[in-house]
C-alpha cells in the first residue's frame, strides 16, 4: 500500500489545482448575459436539435468498441505472460502461439466481413 | 536493496519505494506537479516558436526573454474570461470532464524514473529520484491513460452540440484503437525486461536500449502515441475544418485551459514512456555515457529531459510537415496495419527469445512456430479487402432545400434546382436544361 499511497498525493494536488483555479476564473471572470452566446455553437445559425440521450451512433464505434474489448483482453494475458515468459520457455510460447492464432482467426473474420471498413 | 556498480546506485528491486517519509513524498509529488506545469507552458512556447521557424514566421517573441512568457501571459488572459456554460450543457459533467482530464495527465507520472538513486540535500538521505513504482507500473501509465478518454468523452457529450459530440466519438474510438497496437507494442518490452515496474525496465537497459533491438515495436509505439494523444497528422477529433475544435467546442476560460494542459501533459508523459522503454530513459546517451559520472547524482535528469524533448520536438516537426490524413484512412492504419505487425512481430520476439533461452533449441517447436506465423500472414494477405459493392444508382428523389426548417445540401440522387436568374425577362431566352457545367459555361460565355 505504501507503493500507491504517493500518487494518490499527487492525485489530489491535480485536483486541487484543476478546482482552485477554475473556481477562481468563474469568480474573476466577467458575466454578462447574452441569449445567443449561451446556444451551442453552430456557425451562427440555430443550432439542431439533439436529441435527449445523445440519439443514434453509426455502428460502426460499436463495432470498433467490441474489437477493442476482444483485443484488450487478448493483451491483458499477454503482459504476464511476457514477464513470466523466462521461467516458463518453450511450453509458454506454444501456448501463446495457439492463444493469438485463435483471435487472429476471429480478426481475420471481422476484416473479411468488413467490420474494419471505415466509409 | 541498492546496487553499486561503477558508481552509480541504481534501484535493484521495489524495496526501494515506499520507504520514504511523508514529507519526502510531498516534495517529490511537488516538484513533479511544478515540474509538469512549468514544462507545459515551455512546450507551448516551444511549440508555437519552432511552428513558426518552419513557416518563415519568428513566432512569439514579445513577452519576456524570447516569448517564453507568452504561454504564461495567455494562461492569466483565459483565466480572466468569461466562463460560459452552455444552456444545453449538461451541468455536472460538463464541469468534471476537464478536472478528470488534468487529474489523469498528472497522474501518469507517479511511476516515471527521472533518475537513479540520489542524495537528499540538507538530509542524511537517499531517495530514488521517482515518486514511486509499482509491480504494474507501466500498466497503471496505459489504465491512467484510459481514464483520461473518460475527460474527452464526457466533454464532448455534456456540451450538448453537435460538434463537440462528433470529435468525442471521434476521440474515443481512435485512443482507444491505437490503446491496443501500443499496448501489443509494448509486449515485447517486458518479455525482454521481464518486468512491468518502470525502474526495472530502465535497469535492464544498461547494455543496449530496447529501441535498438526492439525497432519494430518502438515504431509501432511512435505511431500510436501520436494517435493516443490526438496530435497532427492525426487530430481528426479536434479538426477544425470539419469540427470548429471538437470536443471542447463549448468550453471557455479555465475550463478550456484545462483540456489544453491536460493534452500538453499527456504529449509529455508519452514521451517520458517511449524514453523509459525504449531510450534507456535516464541513462547518458552512448558518447556521454563513457563519462564515468554521466548517470550518477542528478545528471540523468538532464539527459532524460533531453530525450523527452527530443520526441517533443518530432511533435512539432510532425505537426509543420503532415497534413491530417483521413478519419477512414487512419483506422485502416490502426486496425490493418499496426495491430497485425505487432502482433506477428511479438509472436517473432517470443520465439527469438525462446530460442536464445533454450540454447539447443527445439527444432520442430520453431518450425511449428514458423509454419504458424507464416500460415498467419498468408491468411491476412488471403483475407485481404472485399471490394466495395456497387451501390445502386439511386432513383432522382425531388429535393426540398428546407428539409426540416433549415437549409440543406442535395443528397446523393438529389439535385440542386437551377437558382431563378435574377432580371430576366420573362418569357425571354431560357439556358438549355442541360448539366451544370454546360450551363455555366454557357452563362461564363454570354458575359
Amino acid at each position: 500500500m505504501d507503493l500507491y499511497l504517493p500518487i494518490l498525493g499527487l492525485a489530489v494536488l491535480g485536483a486541487g489545482f484543476a478546482v482552485v483555479t477554475i473556481v477562481t476564473s468563474a469568480l474573476v471572470g466577467p458575466k454578462r448575459y447574452n441569449r445567443a452566446k449561451l446556444d451551442s455553437y453552430e456557425c451562427g445559425i440555430e443550432p439542431t436539435p439533439q436529441p435527449a440521450g445523445g440519439g443514434r451512433f453509426p455502428v460502426k464505434y460499436y463495432i470498433t468498441a467490441m474489437m477493442f474489448i476482444v483485443f484488450d483482453i487478448e493483451i491483458v494475458f499477454l503482459f504476464p505472460w511476457a514477464v513470466a515468459f523466462d521461467s516458463m520457455g518453450i511450453f509458454a510460447l506454444v501456448e501463446m502461439v495457439l492463444f493469438i492464432a485463435t483471435v487472429f482467426l476471429a480478426y481475420a473474420y471481422v476484416w473479411r466481413r468488413g467490420g474494419l471498413e471505415w466509409d | 536493496m541498492i546496487v553499486q556498480a561503477l558508481g552509480v546506485r541504481t534501484v535493484d528491486d521495489l524495496s526501494e519505494f515506499g520507504t520514504d517519509p511523508w514529507w519526502l513524498s510531498l516534495i517529490k509529488a511537488v516538484l513533479i506537479f511544478v515540474f509538469l506545469l512549468l514544462l507545459t507552458l515551455f512546450n507551448i512556447w516551444f511549440e508555437r516558436r519552432v511552428v513558426a521557424r518552419m513557416q518563415h514566421r519568428a513566432g512569439p517573441n514579445k513577452n519576456g526573454p524570447f516569448g517564453l512568457l507568452q504561454s504564461l501571459a495567455d494562461a492569466m488572459k483565459l483565466m480572466l474570461k468569461e466562463d460560459i456554460m452552455v444552456k444545453a450543457a449538461d451541468r455536472l459533467l460538463y464541469v468534471l470532464a476537464p478536472v478528470i482530464s488534468v487529474i489523469m495527465a498528472f497522474l501518469a507520472f507517479a511511476v516515471i524514473p527521472f533518475g537513479p538513486v540520489v542524495d537528499v540535500p540538507f538530509t542524511d538521505r537517499q531517495t530514488p529520484l521517482q515518486l514511486t513504482d509499482l509491480p504494474v507500473g507501466v500498466l497503471f501509465v496505459i489504465a491512467v491513460a484510459s481514464v483520461g478518454i473518460y475527460g474527452i468523452v464526457l466533454g464532448g457529450w455534456a456540451s450538448g452540440s453537435t460538434y463537440s459530440l462528433l470529435g468525442g466519438m471521434r476521440s474515443t474510438a481512435q485512443v482507444i484503437s491505437y490503446e491496443v497496437a501500443m499496448s501489443l507494442a509494448l509486449v515485447a518490452v517486458f518479455l525482454y525486461a521481464g518486468s512491468l515496474s518502470t525502474s526495472e525496465i530502465v535497469n535492464a537497459q544498461q547494455r543496449l536500449w530496447y529501441a535498438l533491438i526492439l525497432l519494430p515495436s518502438f515504431i509501432i509505439f511512435w505511431v500510436s502515441m501520436v494517435g493516443e494523444t490526438n496530435r497532427a497528422p492525426f487530430d481528426m477529433p479536434e479538426a477544425e475544418g470539419e469540427l470548429v475544435a471538437g470536443y471542447f467546442t463549448e468550453y471557455s476560460s479555465m475550463k478550456f485551459a484545462m483540456f489544453f494542459l491536460a493534452e500538453y501533459i499527456n504529449m509529455v508523459t508519452v514521451s517520458a514512456v517511449a524514453t523509459t522503454l525504449f531510450l534507456g530513459g535516464w541513462r547518458a546517451p552512448w558518447p556521454l555515457s563513457l563519462w564515468d559520472g554521466a548517470n550518477a547524482g542528478y545528471w540523468p535528469v538532464l539527459w532524460f529531459l533531453a530525450k523527452v524533448m527530443m520526441f517533443m520536438f518530432v511533435f512539432v516537426w510532425l505537426r509543420g510537415t503532415l497534413p491530417r490524413v483521413r478519419y477512414d484512412q487512419f483506422m485502416a492504419l490502426g486496425w490493418k496495419v499496426l495491430i497485425p505487425v505487432a502482433l506477428l512481430w511479438t509472436v517473432a520476439v517470443a520465439t527469438i527469445r525462446a530460442m536464445t533461452l533454450d540454447g539447443g533449441l527445439d527444432r520442430r517447436v520453431l518450425v511449428g512456430g514458423a509454419l504458424v506465423a507464416v500460415l498467419l500472414f498468408l491468411l491476412l494477405s488471403i483475407v485481404g479487402e472485399r471490394a466495395p459493392k456497387e451501390e445502386p444508382e439511386a432513383e432522382e428523389q425531388p429535393f426540398d432545400p428546407f428539409a426540416g426548417g433549415y437549409p440543406v445540401p442535395p443528397m446523393p440522387g438529389q439535385r440542386l434546382p437551377r437558382p431563378e436568374p435574377a432580371g430576366v425577362v420573362p418569357g425571354g431566352a431560357q439556358p438549355d436544361q442541360e448539366d451544370d457545367t454546360a450551363r455555366r459555361s454557357a452563362t461564363e460565355e454570354g458575359d
